[in-house]
């Protein structure tokens, strides 16, 4: 096992796909010669030369286009946006090109291509620059969505990602890219798309998180953990094909659910999963399933104002008591 | 590379090349010395730039090389466009086919004459939502076309397509594609991995002069001439984006100026004369294959609406009837005619020929079986567990 920081596992799945297949290149905004805006890329340019690690301008419709072009004629593109708040001038591109395409030539063309970068809350950098994206793509269908919580998982999801044969969006997090973990040194690591995570097995409450709110699911099992209750912690690790199944399954062990959200609430991940566990496992639950989101408003400036907007431990914390009814 | 084996093209490009991808990648170089100073300002700065034209009735055959067989085979391929769009327009009526029918009848110079300039199966192909015309004169088969249309399961798209999405991956057409604009970086993308391949592939993108507002174009143009990609972007000038005339739409009429702030050679081609769209075309080919992007802009004319609903009251007949007069298809038979390389009695047959195939393509459309219910979920995803949700 090496430690790794978050941004370090992120390339060296990028690294060792491209050293495999010569197909795959990285493209986007200061990806190459600044060595990449969070450094996630950094030494790519120069092992990998100005053909292969790309320096685009500020053009993201351009270039998530120019990428689909380039998987629609047989290369595997891993496309980053600096941040995924910036995706959304190319949100045609995801949404009526690469995710659709394929279905409207009846199959003809496939996307074997990944969108990467930082998703969500990065801080005090106000209403534009911390979005959740997680729920506007899973919508989409021909779209897969992947959110990996720590540097291990980052790297065996993102090596999934680059070699799956349909559209992968990968989300990633500022706050995360510096955290370090133990990483799997194991010959051509890989976890696979569409498997959840039982990260801590539990009989009192079953706790959904990814992404940085794995890490308040975490606290918050630990907090129940003192006051003599087992939560079972599930970390999705894919959102869309999502592992309901071991989600249901935990449901129908723990009889109450709460779910940890970090974007805004209406017409969420959490809305989608309280609904899978409300038709496939009504008989089973003991309470209503509850979130901890965002609050229902843009993200403010202000630091109190933007604590208080994001999902809080003690929130979830409250949330696993009141299912429990102690 | 591996792929490139594969292609016999290859190495002939290769050499041809003035940059190849294995050599400059695309990225700039950060500290270029000979960059100027951009603070050491001149007195003015000037602008000059000349755009070609390819005027209507100035190129003979001759001079293109075609013999009369293919001056025929062109005849027929602008003939069973037509032919095939009166007959779609008729069953559009008799409710065989729904939703959008965007007509291409007028504009068919501009798919014979492109078609001339590249290898098909080779080089690749993207346009918009007008997209019957490109499609057959691309040699898509003609029952599948008309099936698709129809909804049915034989075609072009297995019926999930509809009109304005023809795709053919063997002939390397890639869409018909129906968000204004949005196909033109794809159209780069597909470029840009012609020349990371290596492969000697050239990617035509179509585009209507309504697209010409859509951001997608400055973006896309800017990445081509930024990474000298091998793409020709065709403006198809008919002069109205859906109802609103060029002059209405742009400060500037002349959309071939579109490509001055990008470097790329631009020209301005009379799209009524399948000649001059031939000669220009192959030019644009030919820099393309030097990794040259550039845009030519088409002017054409459509005498249908936007669409089979549009009764067209932004124009006057006159001007329709004017337009008619210089129609391309006309225009090739009295050129066949008057030089004496073809009769009457033959183009006739051609003709007869022409509505035979597009007859037979409805017959084939109306006994071709509706999609099946259960492939609703099939080509969503390249994984074939769909639906994930049980």
């Amino acid at each position: 096992m090496a430690e790794l920081q978050f941004r370090e596992a992120i390339r060296a799945a990028m690294t060792e796909e491209m050293e495999r297949d010569e197909d795959i290149f990285l493209i986007g905004e200061e990806v190459a010669e600044y060595d990449g805006a969070y450094k996630v890329s950094q030494g790519m340019l120069d092992q990998f030369g100005p053909k292969r690690v790309i320096d685009t301008p500020i053009s993201e419709n351009g270039f998530a286009g120019l990428g689909i072009g380039a998987a629609m004629n047989g290369l595997r593109p891993i496309v980053e946006f600096m941040t995924f708040n910036f995706s959304f001038v190319a949100f045609d591109q995801l949404l009526n090109n690469v995710a659709k395409i394929r279905y409207m030539s009846g199959g003809q063309f496939s996307f074997p291509i990944v969108f990467r970068g930082p998703n969500g809350a990065a801080g005090q950098l106000a209403a534009t620059h911390n979005t959740s994206v997680e729920s506007f793509y899973a919508h989409i269908p021909g779209l897969k969505v992947v959110s990996p919580s720590t540097p291990e998982d980052g790297k065996g999801l993102l090596k999934a990602a680059i070699r799956d044969d349909d559209p992968v969006v990968f989300l990633e997090s500022e706050r995360m890219y510096g955290l370090k973990g133990e990483v799997s040194d194991e010959d051509d690591f890989i976890l696979p798309l569409g498997k959840a995570h039982i990260v801590q097995e539990g009989d009192a409450v079953t706790i959904v998180a990814n992404g940085k709110d794995y890490y308040i699911a975490l606290e918050v099992a630990d907090r129940l953990s003192e006051d003599g209750y087992q939560a079972e912690v599930i970390d999705p690790r894919t959102i869309r094909p999502m592992d309901f199944d071991t989600i249901i399954e935990s449901i129908k062990k723990t009889n109450r659910c709460v779910v940890i959200d970090e974007s805004n609430p209406f017409a969420s991940i959490s809305s989608e999963i309280a609904f899978q566990i409300q038709e496939r496992a009504f008989d089973y639950l003991d309470a209503p399933v509850k979130r901890v989101t965002a609050k229902d408003v843009p993200a403010p400036y202000a630091k109190n104002l933007m604590d208080y907007y994001m999902p809080q431990a003690d929130d979830a914390y409250e949330a696993c008591r009141q299912v429990m009814y102690v | 590379m591996a792929s490139n084996s594969q292609n016999p093209s290859t190495d002939a490009a290769k050499d041809d090349a003035t940059t190849t991808a294995e050599e400059e990648g695309f990225n700039k170089p950060q500290n270029e010395e000979a960059r100027p100073d951009p603070l050491d300002l001149p007195d003015t700065l000037e602008l000059e730039e000349t755009f070609k034209v390819y005027r209507g009735g100035t190129i003979s055959h001759e001079e293109l090389d075609f013999d009369t067989e293919k001056l025929l085979e062109m005849y027929r391929n602008m003939l069973l466009q037509r032919r095939f769009e009166e007959r779609s327009l008729q069953m559009y009526r008799k409710q065989k086919i729904s939703g959008f029918l965007h007509l291409y009848i007028g504009q068919e110079a501009v798919s014979t004459g492109s078609v001339q300039s590249i290898n098909i199966g080779e080089d690749s192909v993207i346009t918009a939502y007008r997209d019957h015309g490109i499609a057959l004169a691309m040699g898509m088969d003609t029952n599948a076309c008309m099936a698709e249309l129809f909804g049915k399961k034989d075609g072009c798209s297995k019926g999930k397509g509809g009109s304005m999405h023809f795709f053919d991956r063997e002939k390397r057409m890639f869409g018909g594609h129906g968000i204004v604009g949005q196909h033109i970086p794809v159209g780069v993308g597909i470029a840009f991995a012609h020349k990371y391949k290596q492969d000697g592939g050239v990617c035509l993108t179509f585009l209507g002069d309504g697209a010409v507002g859509q951001g997608a174009l400055h973006e896309a143009s800017n990445l081509a001439g930024l990474y000298d990609l091998p793409v020709v972007l065709v403006i198809e000038n008919n002069q109205y984006a859906m109802g609103t005339a060029v002059h209405r739409a742009f400060a500037d009429t002349d959309l071939c100026k579109q490509a001055v702030p990008y470097g790329m050679p631009a020209s301005v081609v009379d799209g009524m004369d399948v000649f001059s769209v031939t000669k220009a075309m192959r030019e644009h080919v030919e820099m393309a294959r030097n990794n040259q992007p550039s845009l030519v802009e088409i002017r054409t004319y459509r005498y249908q609406g936007h669409s089979v609903s549009d009764p067209a009251n932004y124009r006057t007949k006159d001007e329709l009837e004017k337009k008619k007069s210089e129609d391309a298809i006309i225009r090739l038979k009295s050129y066949l005619i008057d030089n004496d390389l073809s009769s009457n009695d033959e183009l006739d047959e051609i003709d007869e020929e022409v509505k035979q195939e597009v007859l037979d393509a409805i017959e084939f459309s109306d006994n071709s079986p509706l999609p099946d219910l259960e492939a609703i979920y099939d080509d969503v995803y390249v994984q074939e567990d769909y639906p994930f949700l049980a």
